[in-house]
């Protein structure tokens, strides 16, 4: 009899999806897919609107990183009305805009970190559900709870100052942004009690790092070998090849470094990536075009950038960095679950770009805004904390968006988690009787990795429940088990 | 020197000046009767119907009422908030009001009368209209979708010969306001921004504006609505 095993929601991950799983009668795993199950419509709905309205239009689509929603619109229309493509703003324009993104980096890694993966990583995989979530980790390891807390606090912190608002703020605006940071929140940012400081947030963030890198080291085995495959990788990186969040070119390494993306201009994406539709997702399939549908699927994120870039340009997390290089001896790194190690590299990262920001006077005073001749079409890239994030728009004569097409962070890693869902599956299930919870946990564990945003519909306070839908071979339902 | 008209306003006693309506009048004597249309100093049009008081036991518009001497005008009470709260949320349910998306948010009268009024769901159902976006002049941007048709800009902005910038077309619920190319065609950026600001909605906006006032600046960011004409709400 074959089986379809059905994970849903799938939890500890931002929004909603669900994941099937095929067994044959002898209990071989023959398909596995991640289902995105929500449909949101922006590019349609944002037609017609004024084109300076969709920073704070668009980044409605989400709750847990608008910063990245709300930065790269702006990016694509300062193109619009003639200030540049990411680089011709004022130095308080994208200082400021910087500050914004790095925090919002910042407090996006501190929460997936602490609160959604550390429960993994400290009780185990397959530990009792109970006690493997957010509350467990309060209870039995307080110090580390607060500190995800309070790193997410000064993150928020910072959105707020150079956006208006923790969530859903307004600073970004075509060619620049509408405030200044004041004397009063810098100093409150680099000289706060403790630990609401940069100095403490940097002090974490080593400590978080250490915390991944003694766990990595007892085990090893399975942080290298957990849903690992080889894939291509892509991200922004600065022009000189260092690591940059807020802006660069295109580049995409394959899975033994070699450049298969040669440092483009993002404003011709068109060029080198489309985009396949399947009928069993809203989400789509991006990939190279010139390596096609089968084999031009890359992944972004952390794990990616880390791969793209050749140097990070702050101290402690270029250190880091060449400890991270150096497990694979220099070669791309494949391995899934170190996305975590990568995000967390990141996590410093940030802190740290903060700190030098933080310290820059022209955030203090200069000119917000700078506008050009105006163009009809413009494209907006960011590297999101989950990766690459594109906007692309196009205006009418009256002002009005004509044409939107984004491709979200999650989107670009649809096939990977896919794929690192199969490997799991096909580790875990095959020849299995029963299907147990920390099966399908190592399910999620492997897209946890990715720290998608499946979209932002679906918040749940506490434990979701994990649902398994058995069926027969004419895909009748033959049982039904909740945890 | 006429001599003013003694009144009184929820027990308050007031002073207005001869012929002088009610609205006005209470705002001279500090206290606040929430308004949408009325603008100060143009012909009043009482087509909001929020500045809604009682006088003798029926209920008129505070804009278009004189004052009378000896007048005992009601204002703040329950009956009174609860009829405002409702043209409140008629007027958010006609319309499609996205605050969270709209460049007038934190400046937007409707809004801050929301607030005011502690507006949650609206007891009426939301109509989701079918309403354009006319984007053809070249500095405003009329969005029919936030228009509370008050008639502000039709009667605050005219030509030199006396010809309104807005008017009214259709009738009925189909009823809309539009821009007079012709009269509009020489709209300076100094006079897009008044009308932006005259607008109590976000129904006509100064193109390429956009979001330029940071958060925590806005009028209504960090006083409610009438704070600016009693201290005491």
């Amino acid at each position: 009899m074959t089986r379809k095993i059905t994970i849903e929601p799938v939890t500890r991950v931002e929004g909603h999806g669900k994941v099937t799983i095929h067994l044959d009668d002898k209990g071989n795993v023959t398909q596995s897919r991640l289902h995105i199950v929500e449909f949101r419509g922006f590019e349609r709905f944002v037609q017609g609107r004024p084109y300076w309205e969709a920073p704070v239009l668009v980044q409605r689509l989400c709750g847990i990183c608008p910063v990245s929603h709300h930065l790269a619109a702006a990016k694509a229309l300062d193109v619009i009305v003639g200030a540049g493509t990411g680089d011709g703003l004022t130095p308080t324009g994208e200082k400021m805009r910087r500050l914004m993104h790095y925090g919002q980096t910042f407090q996006s890694h501190a929460l997936h970190f602490f609160h959604l993966v550390s429960p993994d990583l400290l009780f185990g995989i397959d530990a009792d559900p109970a006690i493997r979530n957010v509350i467990g980790v309060a209870m039995k390891f307080p110090e580390l709870a607060v500190q995800g807390v309070m790193m997410r606090k000064f993150g928020q912190e910072v959105i707020r100052a150079t956006a208006g608002k923790k969530i859903h703020g307004t600073g970004a605006i075509p060619g620049g942004i509408n405030k200044h940071l004041t004397i009063a929140e810098r100093d409150e940012f680099l000289k706060g009690a403790d630990p609401l400081n940069i100095e403490k947030m940097i002090e974490w963030s080593i400590a978080a790092l250490d915390l991944f890198k003694g766990y990595h080291k007892a085990n090893a085995g399975l942080i290298d070998t957990f849903a690992a495959f080889p894939s291509s990788h892509l991200s922004l990186v600065r022009k000189d090849g260092a690591l940059d969040l807020y802006h660069g070119v295109l580049r995409a390494v394959d899975a033994n470094g070699k450049k298969i993306l040669h440092d483009v201009d993002y404003q011709d994406y068109l060029k080198y990536i489309g985009e396949e539709v399947k009928s069993w997702s809203y989400m789509k399939f991006p990939y190279l075009l010139e390596l096609g549908k089968e084999d031009g699927w890359y992944r972004v994120g952390p794990l990616a950038r880390l791969n793209t870039c050749d140097f990070i340009p702050t101290p402690l997390a270029q250190k880091e960095f060449e400890i991270f290089r150096a497990y694979t001896h220099g070669k791309t790194n494949n391995m899934t679950m170190h996305m975590h190690w990568a995000r967390l590299i990141e996590l410093l990262h940030a802190a740290e770009m903060m700190k030098d920001l933080l310290n820059d006077p022209d955030l203090l005073k200069g000119d917000l805004v700078i506008k050009g001749t105006k163009q009809k079409e413009g494209v907006g890239l960011i590297e999101a904390p989950r990766g690459t994030l594109f906007h692309h728009y196009r205006i009418n004569d009256n002002d009005q968006i004509e044409m939107a097409n984004l491709i979200v962070s999650t989107t670009n890693n649809n096939k990977p988690m896919n794929e690192a869902v199969l490997r799991v599956a096909v580790d875990q299930m095959t020849g299995q009787k029963e299907i147990t919870e920390p099966m399908m946990n190592a399910c999620e564990v492997a897209i946890r990795a990715y720290d998608p945003c499946l979209s932002c519909a679906t918040h749940a306070l506490g434990k979701m429940p994990l649902e398994i839908n058995l069926f027969d071979s004419k895909n009748n339902l033959i049982d039904k088990k909740r945890t | 020197m006429s001599e003013k008209i003694k009144f009184t306003i929820d027990g308050k006693e007031c002073f207005a000046e001869q012929g002088q309506n009610v609205l006005d009048a209470s705002r001279d004597n500090g206290v606040y009767i929430p308004f949408l249309c009325h603008v100060k100093g143009i012909k009043q049009a009482g087509s909001c119907r929020v500045c809604n008081v009682k006088i003798a036991g029926r209920t008129m518009t505070a804009c278009t009422t004189p004052v009378a001497a000896g007048m005992a005008v009601e204002n703040d009470t329950p009956e009174l908030r609860d009829l405002r709260l409702a043209i409140i949320e008629a007027l958010f349910v006609e319309g499609n009001h996205f605050c969270p998306s709209c460049e007038k948010s934190g400046n937007c009268e409707l809004q801050a009368l929301a607030y005011k009024f502690q507006m949650m769901v609206p007891r009426f159902p939301y109509q989701f209209p079918q309403k354009q976006v006319d984007a053809e002049n070249a500095k405003i941007l009329i969005d029919r979708n936030r228009c509370i048709l008050c008639k502000r800009c039709i009667r605050s902005f005219k030509d030199e010969k006396g010809r309104s910038l807005f008017a009214f077309k259709s009738r009925g619920h189909k009823l809309q306001i539009c821009i007079d190319e012709e009269c509009a065609a020489n709209i300076t950026d100094e006079m897009a921004q008044e009308i932006m600001n005259i607008c109590p909605v976000g129904a006509l906006i100064k193109k390429e504006k956009g979001f330029n006032e940071p958060i925590g600046t806005r009028k209504y960011d960090n006083k409610p609505i009438g704070s600016d004409i009693t201290s005491v709400i």
